[in-house]
């Protein structure tokens, strides 16, 4: 049986969700066991065990991980990989941080951003910002995957009862440390995360227009807010709204796109959504022709008197 | 302190990929061919660095086909010193790349090694944190903040949650993201002046690089296709499907 090291990617104090999604892509390939290393992580190991379909959990509770610093967690990783044939981590910014050097320390090839799992070295992964699909074969003799949340559905939370056992590793590489985060604090859902995201493109024409239109507007529906990669680089939102190849990819149940055009850099971060609906005043934009729903009018008088009718 | 920066020749972003027909990859004939932006953003980095006098040589690598000297020229037009091509016309992969690249920060002894995060062709990204990883340095990657104190580098991060700062030990491995700098335009001048400026060619043999690809190809195909919905006359049309999906 194919063993597999799943990254457990988490705050020190609860496990995120996009573990969850690692574990369903870790399990298509073997029998997962999910590695928590962090510092204080008890609160994590207690919802670690109980994720369904993981078979055993490792911890790594030491100051030196708790920021999750690449230079201290990848020699833990490569350290325990002895006793594994595969290593997965979630396409997060964390895993995509750490996965890369785990693959170089053991001399082998990632596989990143995989959809899906076709063989038990096979997987298909978006290149090109997502314009093809490559299909590609390992040939080295152990995997390090990074798997694209969107592509795998969460395991169930609750169900497993793992066993639970301690890891050791060499602790602090001396190489870096961690000296600030400035987390965007938001009352809305997490982007990556949420059932509905409300995006808004450069057609909003600045900060306090985006603030005024889509925030009503998202926060009527419950939602997230994301913006396409032209909003952001006119400065209306902060990067981490930036839904897109180069952002973060979106697969919620209903995704709202408010005066965003379509350009192919950001179909790439949420064409998987379930639905998509569009309101934009040009009927030729190419956000229509992936939309399920479009609306076409002036984002000025439809988002308003959406917000008022919902 | 030396600043080494790796680019790419990719296709240029605003061209819509091709897929051949025989389903064996990307054509890339007669298509428009550019700096991957990411590494733009990197060269960007290190010229600013070296007008503030933190850094004294910008030295531009690229590892491709003989064109990628075109890549090159443009770095060097961007301000870069000097410049290395490591000839192939192979594809390699990030790993060999990170091979190569140790090799030559091996024979330079940058203090910066500052790259894209990511290739707009494979969308890998990977390279910096294996390089980090084989040059036994640390990284800080998808950078939108670089600043050199001492023997350090505090490095602000674009992280899922917001921004992240670390501090790493000198030489350290950088990789861009999009809002660290807007890359300037190389003017005439400059792009006539990066003629005459040295680039050296070499092969990944010169390096003891292997470049064996590890992946095999399958196959490349197109995504699959989204059909077009219906469009509403109005924003109570709207409301109603809304209402059906349960969200409102």
């Amino acid at each position: 049986m194919t063993k597999v090291l799943v990254w457990a990617e988490h705050d020190n104090a609860t496990l995120k969700e996009a573990t969850l999604h690692a574990v369903t892509a870790g399990a298509q390939l073997g029998a997962v066991t999910l590695l928590v290393a962090g510092a204080g992580v008890s609160g994590v190991v207690d919802a670690a065990k109980q994720v369904a379909g993981v078979e055993a959990v490792l911890v790594a509770d030491d100051a030196a991980y708790g920021a999750a610093l690449a230079e201290n967690v990848a020699p833990l990783i490569v350290g325990l990989l002895g006793d594994f044939d595969a290593f997965v981590a979630p396409a997060t910014s964390h895993g995509k941080n750490i996965a890369p050097r785990v693959a170089a320390l053991l001399d082998v090839a990632q596989i990143s951003d995989i959809l899906t799992v076709e063989g038990p070295k096979t997987f298909t992964r978006p290149i090109y910002a997502g314009n093809a699909i490559a299909t590609v074969e390992s040939t080295d003799a152990k995997l390090v995957i990074t798997a694209r949340t969107t592509g795998f559905a969460k395991a169930e939370a609750t169900g497993g009862s793992a066993a639970v056992s301690p890891a050791n590793g060499a602790g602090d590489a001396g190489l870096s440390s961690f000296v600030s985060a400035e987390v965007a604090a938001s009352e809305r859902p997490e982007l990556t995360s949420a059932r509905i995201v409300v995006s808004g493109g450069r057609a909003l024409k600045d900060e306090q227009t985006f603030a005024d239109t889509i925030y009503p507007l998202a926060d009527k529906l419950g939602a997230a807010v994301g913006a396409s990669r032209a909003a952001v680089d006119a400065g209306y939102v902060p990067n981490d709204y930036q839904v897109g190849q180069t952002g973060k990819i979106v697969a919620p149940d209903v995704y709202i796109a408010v005066g965003i055009s379509g350009a192919i850099q950001h179909l790439a971060g949420m064409k998987d959504s379930k639905t998509i609906i569009a309101i934009n005043k040009d009927e030729d934009a190419p956000i229509f022709q992936i939309a399920d729903l479009g609306l076409v009018a002036d984002l000025y008088s439809a988002v308003p008197e959406l917000v008022s009718k919902l | 302190m030396k600043i080494l920066v790796p680019v790419k020749r990719v296709i240029d972003y605003n061209v819509r990929p091709r897929i051949k027909q025989d389903g064996s990859g990307v054509d890339l004939s007669n298509v428009k061919m550019s700096m991957n932006p990411f590494d733009e953003i990197a060269v960007e980095e290190a010229v600013r660095l070296k007008e503030k006098g933190v850094a004294t040589e910008v030295i531009a690598v690229s590892v491709g086909p003989a064109k990628a000297a075109d890549t090159l020229r443009t770095a060097l037009a961007m301000g870069a010193d000097k410049a290395i091509l490591v000839q192939t016309d192979e594809a390699v992969e990030p790993l060999a790349v990170a091979k190569i690249l140790k090799a030559i920060a091996a024979e330079e002894e940058p203090g910066l090694i500052v790259l894209g995060k990511q290739a707009i062709d494979d969308d890998s990204n990977q390279t910096g944190q294996m390089l980090a990883a084989l040059w036994g340095r640390p990284q800080g990657t998808f950078a939108s903040k670089v600043e050199v104190e001492g023997d350090a580098v505090l490095v602000t991060r674009e992280v899922d949650g917001g921004l992240e700062t670390v501090k790493l030990a000198l030489p350290a491995v950088v990789t861009t993201d999009l809002r660290l700098n807007e890359p300037r335009f190389a003017s005439l001048p400059n792009i006539m002046k990066a003629r005459s400026k040295p680039m050296a060619t070499k092969t990944p043999e010169d390096y003891g690089v292997d470049i064996t690809p590890r992946l095999k190809v399958v196959k490349v195909a197109e995504p699959a296709g989204r059909a077009a919905g219906v469009k509403v006359e109005s924003v109570d049309a709207l409301v109603a499907k809304l209402k059906e999906l349960g969200v409102a």
